[in-house]
């Protein structure tokens, strides 16, 4: 044990005489938070507007004044005609244009039913998609204040499902995960990957090797600094975004940390098995960012909704740890629900740590002889 | 040195798929004697050390160090190797004492034990000022010389010294083989692989590799005799490169090159 402790030590000394790794220990995750935060922020605030209004009543007046004293909407246009849209897009002076009909109040009073046409810049999708989706959830809103809480005459669709877990409309809150879960990844994965490489690549693994130490002392002694650290990063960031940006653990915070160490168990383990089968530390570091990072951000439903993938794509996704800890994440944190909801996922990541696992002492032991 | 064998080799083969590393050989290492393994680069001195310290299992043979089976039981022999490789063996990124410290807490010593040797092992290399530096801040001579005294550290039987002295000055090496004779003489046996001829004279016994076969066996003296070479290096080129023919013009130029 003492052996154990002593080398323990060495790896810790390693990281912390490491600039380099500090920074991406400590300063990637504190960064992405705030950049993804403010920066890449998917929020809508006073997104310029235009309404072309051709009934001109009380009520396309009511609707308007909603939607400009939200705060989502500024109003800084109204158009006369149909070949005006064209132009203030063209400008870039507007976002998206609202359009009421001719008969718009006089057919919601009589026939209990009206449309509103919204017409948004295409050419950025995320933008326009959110802006539609804002603008319906405030005529829905509208609505239920116009027909009564039985909203019958209900006009337009219901706003999409996000917006029930994140009614003031945040979008800070759908990075958090995506950022733990990227951060994770980065820091056991990759960081365990070259470390071990690293004694490869130096020769010293042999001594190591030579020395009464036993292998899985080696490993575990490796990797032990990587998972104390990478936790408290979660802890860094889960405080981080609580002060910052208001972000609230809807469900149980045992139960988070929990899921969380399961994942850096997996995470750990699949450094360790990319470890094993790369020479170099420019191989090991290859094989995470191609195999790991990049599905990662691009592939688990961090950025881009699984949803919306081709179906090959999701193939694909399915195999990627990370996807299922983004739906354990979210649903702990922003829906806040119980291990009931999430255990099909927490137990596809137990199958997968238990598999790199053995994947990798297998892998371990054919290369000492 | 007496004649008790410290390490005994029947039949060693090792394989690398259809490439033969190690095409049975067969030889004994006293208590006490500073072998010298000497062989052209890819004659296979390196797997032999590699088997010898339990670092890989051999094909077939019976491979005993330090009176266990050290292609069965490798972890048993641990305790009593030392090993440094041709690759530098200390950590870049601690201090010298630090290193110190680590491999002295890997093989079980304590804290008090390590303080001393610690102590000990600094004065005798004139090496206090340097105890509290970084490695990497050490020229290459200083480094080797520590990764000796650390390989030796816990006072091992056997200590295995893969090619230790590549790249060092001529001044480090010879104080690097006074090391190496002051281990000896307190009963460490030095097992050895180098590229320089010269070296090859300070040791006891000398064996030489070629093409994973070992061609020759016995002491600097017998061997020159036998050969009827004034210097190692002769014997070593009229045995492990019988082609070899001095070019009329570029005999410097290619004798450099064996010895790269």
């Amino acid at each position: 044990m003492k052996r154990f402790l002593g080398f323990v030590k060495k790896e810790f000394l390693h990281i912390f005489r490491d600039f380099r790794t500090l920074i991406i220990l400590f300063g990637i995750p504190t960064a992405q938070i705030l950049i993804f935060g403010f920066v890449v922020s998917t929020d809508i605030k006073d997104a310029p507007v235009a309404f072309l209004d051709f009934s001109k009543d009380e009520i396309t007046e009511k609707i308007s004044d909603k939607m400009c004293s939200s705060g989502f909407f500024r109003r800084v246009d109204n158009l006369q005609s149909y070949d005006e849209i064209d132009k203030v897009f063209k400008k870039g002076k507007v976002k998206a244009v609202i359009v009421f009909g001719q008969n718009f109040g006089r057919d919601l009073i009589s026939r209990g039913k009206s449309t509103i046409s919204i017409i948004a810049d295409g050419s950025e999708p995320n933008t326009a998609t959110l802006i539609t989706n804002y603008i319906t959830a405030i005529v829905t809103d509208f609505n239920r204040e116009y027909a009564g809480v039985s909203a019958a005459g209900s006009i337009l669709v219901q706003p999409e499902v996000r917006m029930f877990y994140n009614p003031e409309l945040k979008g800070h809150f759908m990075f958090v995960p995506g950022v733990i879960t990227l951060i994770l990844i980065l820091i056991c994965a990759l960081m365990t990957s070259i470390t071990i490489t690293r004694e490869k690549e130096f020769g010293t693994i042999e001594v190591l090797l030579v020395s009464p130490l036993k292998p899985v002392h080696i490993i575990v002694g490796k990797v032990l600094p990587y998972f104390i650290l990478s936790f408290i990063d979660v802890i860094m960031i889960l405080v981080l975004s609580w002060f910052v940006f208001d972000l609230p653990i809807k469900g149980s915070l045992i139960l988070l940390l929990s899921e969380t160490m399961l994942y850096i168990l997996m995470s750990l383990s699949l450094g360790i098995l990319i470890s094993t089968v790369s020479k170099t530390m420019q191989q090991a570091i290859f094989i995470s960012f191609l195999g790991l990072m990049l599905p990662t951000i691009l592939l688990s439903g961090f950025i881009f909704p699984i949803e919306n993938m081709p179906v090959a794509y999701d193939w694909v996704s399915a195999i990627l740890p990370p996807r299922y800890f983004i739906v354990i994440i979210k649903n702990i944190m922003i829906k806040g629900t119980g291990f009931l909801f999430v255990w099909k996922e927490t137990l596809i990541l137990v199958i997968m740590t238990t598999l790199f696992i053995a994947l990798s002492v297998k892998n371990f032991k054919v290369r000492l002889q | 040195m007496t004649n008790i064998p410290v390490i005994s080799v029947h039949n060693l083969v090792k394989k690398f798929g259809s490439f033969t590393a190690n095409d049975n050989l067969s030889f004994e290492v006293y208590e006490g004697e500073i072998f010298g393994f000497l062989g052209a680069n890819g004659a296979g001195k390196t797997t032999v050390i590699r088997i010898l310290s339990g670092l890989s299992e051999p094909t077939s043979g019976e491979v005993m160090v330090a009176g266990f089976n050290a292609g069965k039981y490798p972890e048993k022999i641990k305790r009593s190797i030392g090993y440094m490789c041709l690759k530098f063996s200390l950590y870049d990124d601690l201090t010298a004492k630090e290193n110190i410290m680590l491999y002295g807490g890997i093989y079980g010593m304590s804290k008090s034990l390590i303080k001393e040797r610690t102590h000990e092992l600094l004065k005798n290399l004139r090496f206090e000022e340097y105890g509290n530096k970084l490695i990497s801040d050490l020229p290459l001579g200083l480094k080797q010389k520590l990764a000796f005294s650390v390989a030796i550290l816990h006072e091992p039987k056997i200590v295995f010294l893969d090619e230790p002295t590549g790249g060092v000055d001529p001044i480090t090496r010879r104080q690097f083989w006074e090391m190496i004779y002051e281990a000896a003489s307190r009963g460490i046996t030095v097992f050895v692989t180098t590229h320089y001829m010269d070296e090859a004279e300070y040791c006891d016994r000398i064996s030489i590799m070629s093409e994973g076969k070992i061609v020759a066996l016995d002491t600097p003296a017998e061997l020159k005799k036998k050969y009827d070479a004034e210097s190692v290096e002769e014997v070593f080129v009229k045995i492990a490169r019988p082609e070899y023919k001095p070019h009329p013009f570029g005999e410097r130029l290619m004798r450099k090159k064996d010895m790269i």
